[in-house]
């Protein structure tokens, strides 16, 4: 359900880390170009999933858009308002509104506040939310909408399961009602029996709530399942975007195509049988990367216009951006 | 029979108690077959791993009763030289974190050169030639180059890469691989596993595939041995696995995967958490999980019951699990 | 590997000092050194309870006086009670050990802390201090400032007190700014601090609610073994000359007076030295083993 009003626009967005050398005397000797370039948007009660490998920039996306690193440059509306010039009151109004779920459950809550401390936290930064007699309850209700029990407020994250503490760690992002929650890798670190339940609930939240999602993760699976919309990354740009329908069924970017086909299947019977492209290689340092099209040096397309010219990421074929010379569809899911 | 693991019975010594880690886990691998280990954390499937290695921390880890048989030949009550010999030369394992499994103070090549000097008696230059070809054989780009280098000098699935090509220097009969990939991306995953998949072909190798990856294991393994709780709940080849699972955790466990094929509404889950290894429950350790467990599963723990060739499932409604009726 | 097992079945409700709390309890070691600290502890506060003696009485006929059952430990060069003077003397050993750690964990934690958090440039330049003077040796540095302060002659025994604590705090807060600074580094980067900053939380919060708490550990540990070696640093400088002096009572002092007489007189130097030891080394003990229980890769 792509929706018609965006809730989120973000327009070439740009995060550079610099390379520094020498302790007394610093110098930058480069710049890790880790987003390079990104534009998306966001409707209201819509997930974006955004996938790619290790070092492809999502979660780096992740930190810019929650404002916990600034950008080097680019620009994002909320609600139509340049989030990245809010500033004081304005900036702590605009965080009860986006607020993020971590990857890794154990260092993601403080291990010396109990659950009611943690989940109570945002009641006490945004003390307008909630009169202060009416926390507690909140908290409690809170606890029991994410499926933990509320009478375990007083526990320690470390008596938690891995599962039950990212279900503390959403409870704590949905305290403010946001309006977005950028999950950063949510179920990756849970095992499969768990990750199942993780990922109903934030499907029931969404329902809910109305809550719109930045779905990051590296499992394409997971992102398929949950979301509407889907941005492929590699090396700092997007290099196709679109529907979960056109991006799984017709993906034309050859990288998607790669990554979709490298997914393992858990169907003995189509061993040898399906549309499997390898890559050679590692993914490329994103200090130095490839010029013209990122992708080209692992490409089995790449041709002499690709080292030049870096492709834009526009409509070419099957009605979806893509960012290459040579988009065409190619079908890899069985 | 080339390994063989029978009623291995391993517990950890904590001083929150004794965690009963394995319970009896038998399984068989011989040459030329992938055996995948597939179960979730604490299912004690890397513990297994480690026993057959010899190399558990005691204590707090105790083997209290099995055996482990490399051809034939007791394992656990040898010998530390003899083990030593058979960790080398015999039996090979390969980690899931290569960079803390390489020395990061000497270069990959210094790493395999080691092993052929002492266990090979070569010379320096015939394991510096010898481990130019391994790297080679892992399709380790500039191999020449590279085998000066050290690890962290190397990427993930490069040093994956220098890691089998280690684990293959004294040609080793059985490789045990403990989540390979899971810290790999896809494409790199992808081009680890044909590897691993090639080397065990050429070289007729037995390898045992420890992984939680349903997808990984349908792609290569010959016969799945599925893990809970300390148990083996499940055995049989992929395809009838696959086709009709014998155990309602395995059939749960594929019910629970999301597609890449399509969007699900709600995933069917399974509800609860997996046991604390401190107090597995009576009878059948995924009764107060399992979705069809009856009076009986509390009670009993269930024994393997045949299910056709080869095929083993350690549940008391076995039968009608695998013919589709409930589970 | 175990690792992994062991957090499987950890199970029981504790925090991480109960945890801790929990291992100490068995450790013997613990145990002997929080009695001795305990009884050191004692004799500070209530020298009254383990001597009725006057340690300020000399009798000179008694000089040198060997052990007795009148005088446990004998008679120094000036016929003080030995006995009665080791009682009173832990008084101001302990004073100053606790005050200068008190000096030294307050300044340097708080500087490590903000150092840590905010990191540039005032990073930079707190480090760059603190390098300097990890670079003064201890009895050089402390030398040149007690010299300095003692220039103006004679002095009360507050002041005296004052002046060793002051020497001690100002030469040795660096170190434990350096371990502050590096676990307030580690802590700033975990997800917890990252999910307040996203909350909107203050500085202020976040250090005093998320990384405070994750921080303490270490200087914990610092401060426990610091105590002990204050407290040698105290008898050192005292041993010296230059720290504590008459009229205050200390180890320290009583070895200052009795090293001239160390042939005829063993027993003035062996007693206060050997209660100085045992005191410093139930400190050092008693930081391992907290060190210990805190650290539960060491467990």
């Amino acid at each position: 359900m792509v929706s018609v009003a965006e809730l989120l626009e973000v327009r070439d967005l740009v995060k550079h880390f610099p390379v520094t050398r020498g302790v007394a005397f610093r110098r930058t000797v480069g710049q890790v170009r880790a987003v390079d370039g990104v534009s998306f948007t966001l409707g209201a009660g819509e997930t974006l999933g955004v996938v790619g490998e290790s070092g492809c920039g999502k979660s780096t996306l992740a930190q810019v858009l929650m404002r916990l690193e600034p950008p080097t440059s680019g620009a994002a509306l909320f609600e139509g308002a340049p989030m990245f010039d809010l500033r004081g009151a304005a900036l702590r109004r605009w965080r009860r509104d986006m607020q993020i779920v971590l990857q890794d459950p154990y260092t993601s809550l403080n291990p010396r506040m109990t659950v009611g401390d943690i989940v109570g936290e945002p009641f006490e930064i945004h003390p307008e939310v909630a009169p202060r007699s009416s926390r507690a309850g909140r908290v409690r209700e809170l606890l029991d909408v994410v499926g933990l029990n509320p009478e375990h407020i007083n526990r320690y994250p470390h008596q938690f399961s891995g599962g039950q503490r990212q279900r503390i760690g959403i409870a704590r992002a949905l305290a403010l009602r946001p309006k977005v929650i950028v999950c950063d890798e949510p179920v990756s670190a849970l095992d499969v029996s768990i990750q199942a339940q993780v990922m109903n609930l934030l499907g029931e939240l969404q329902a809910e709530f109305g809550l719109s999602y930045i779905f990051i993760a590296h499992d394409l699976s997971v992102v398929r399942h949950l979301s509407d919309r889907v941005a492929v990354m590699y090396l700092g740009k997007i290099v196709e975007i679109g529907t979960a329908e056109q991006i799984y069924r017709h993906p034309t970017h050859p990288y998607t195509q790669a990554l979709l086909s490298a997914v393992p299947v858990a169907d003995p019977g189509l061993r040898g049988r399906r549309d499997v492209i390898r890559l050679s290689g590692d993914v490329p340092s994103p200090v130095n990367p490839p010029s013209g099209c990122r992708f080209r040096t692992r490409c089995w397309k790449a041709q002499d216009v690709c080292a030049t010219e870096e492709p834009a990421l526009v409509t070419r074929v099957g009605g979806h951006p893509s960012a290459c010379h040579f988009a065409e569809e190619r079908s890899v899911v069985p | 029979m080339l390994l063989e693991v029978e009623d291995l019975h391993v517990e950890f010594r904590t001083r929150d108690g004794v965690a009963r880690v394995l319970n009896g886990v038998s399984y068989r691998v011989s040459a030329g077959e992938t055996l995948a280990v597939l179960g979730e954390s604490g299912s004690g499937k890397s513990v297994t791993a480690h026993a057959i290695m010899g190399i558990l921390d005691t204590p707090p880890a105790f083997v209290t009763r099995g055996s482990v048989r490399f051809h034939g030949e007791e394992l656990l009550s040898a010998s530390a030289e003899r083990r030593r010999s058979v960790r080398a030369e015999g039996v090979a394992m390969i980690f899931q974190d290569a960079l803390s499994a390489l020395n990061p103070v000497f270069t990959v090549g210094f790493q395999i050169e080691e092993q052929l000097r002492v266990r090979r008696g070569m010379s320096r230059a015939e394991a510096r030639a010898r481990a130019i070809e391994l790297l080679d054989l892992v399709r380790i780009p500039a191999a020449r180059q590279r085998v000066r280098e050290y690890p962290h000098q190397f990427s993930g699935g490069m040093r994956q890469r220098a890691m089998i090509a280690m684990s293959l220097a004294l040609d080793p009969e059985v490789l045990i691989a403990d989540e390979p990939t899971t810290a790999l991306d896809v494409t790199v995953q992808a081009q680890i596993m044909d590897l691993l998949a090639e080397i065990q072909r050429e070289r007729q190798m037995g390898l045992v595939l420890i992984t939680h990856d349903l997808g990984v294991v349908a792609e290569v393994a010959d016969r799945i041995v599925v893990m809970y709780a300390g148990r083996i709940v499940e055995q049989a080849d992929t395809v009838s696995l696959f086709r009709s699972p014998g155990h309602p955790y395995t059939a749960a466990l594929m019910r629970s995967l999301p597609r890449l094929d399509s969007k699900g509404t709600a995933l069917e889950t399974i509800r609860g958490l997996p046991p604390s290894l401190l107090r597995i429950p009576s009878g059948c350790p995924f009764h107060p999980r399992c979705p069809r467990a009856e009076d009986v599963c509390v009670s009993d723990v269930p024994g393997a019951v045949r299910l056709g060739f080869g095929r083993t499932s350690a549940c008391h409604f076995a039968e009608e699990v695998v013919g589709g009726f409930g589970g | 590997m175990t690792d992994q097992i062991a957090s499987l079945v950890v199970e029981r409700p504790r925090g991480l000092f109960g945890d801790a709390w929990h291992s100490l309890r068995r450790r013997p070691l613990f145990w002997v050194s929080v009695s001795l600290i305990l009884l050191v502890v004692l004799m500070a506060v209530f020298p009254g309870l383990f001597t009725s003696g006057d340690p300020n009485l000399a009798q000179l006929s008694r000089s040198r006086g060997a052990p007795s059952s009148e005088a446990w430990f004998g008679y120094d060069n000036q016929g003080y009670d030995i006995y009665t003077r080791v009682v009173y003397g832990a008084r101001a050993s302990i004073v100053v050990g606790v005050l200068a750690t008190l000096g030294v964990v307050l300044v340097g934690a708080s500087v490590g802390m903000l150092a840590g958090f905010y990191g540039g440039w005032l990073d930079a330049v707190v480090s760059r201090i603190a390098d300097v003077f990890v670079g003064v040796p201890f009895v050089l540095g402390a030398i040149v400032i007690l010299t300095t302060l003692n220039a103006s002659g004679d002095a009360g025994p507050v002041r005296i007190v004052a002046q060793v604590v002051l020497s001690i705090s100002v030469l040795s807060w660096p170190v434990a700014m350096r371990i502050m600074r590096s676990t307030a580094i580690a802590a700033k980067q975990q997800d917890y601090v990252k999910a307040a900053r996203a909350l909107g939380a203050s500085s202020a919060r976040i250090i005093g609610k998320h990384m405070l708490p994750n921080c303490v550990a270490p200087v914990l540990v610092y401060s426990t073994i610091a105590l002990g070696a204050f407290i040698g640093a105290e008898a050192t400088l005292s041993y010296l000359g230059i720290g504590l002096r008459q009229p205050v009572v200390s180890w320290g002092v009583m070895i200052n007076s009795a090293k001239d007489y160390l042939r005829v007189a063993p027993h003035a130097l062996l007693f206060p030295a050997g209660f100085l030891t045992a005191t410093v080394l139930a400190f050092v003990m008693l930081g391992d083993a907290v060190r210990e229980a805190l650290d539960p890769k060491l467990r």
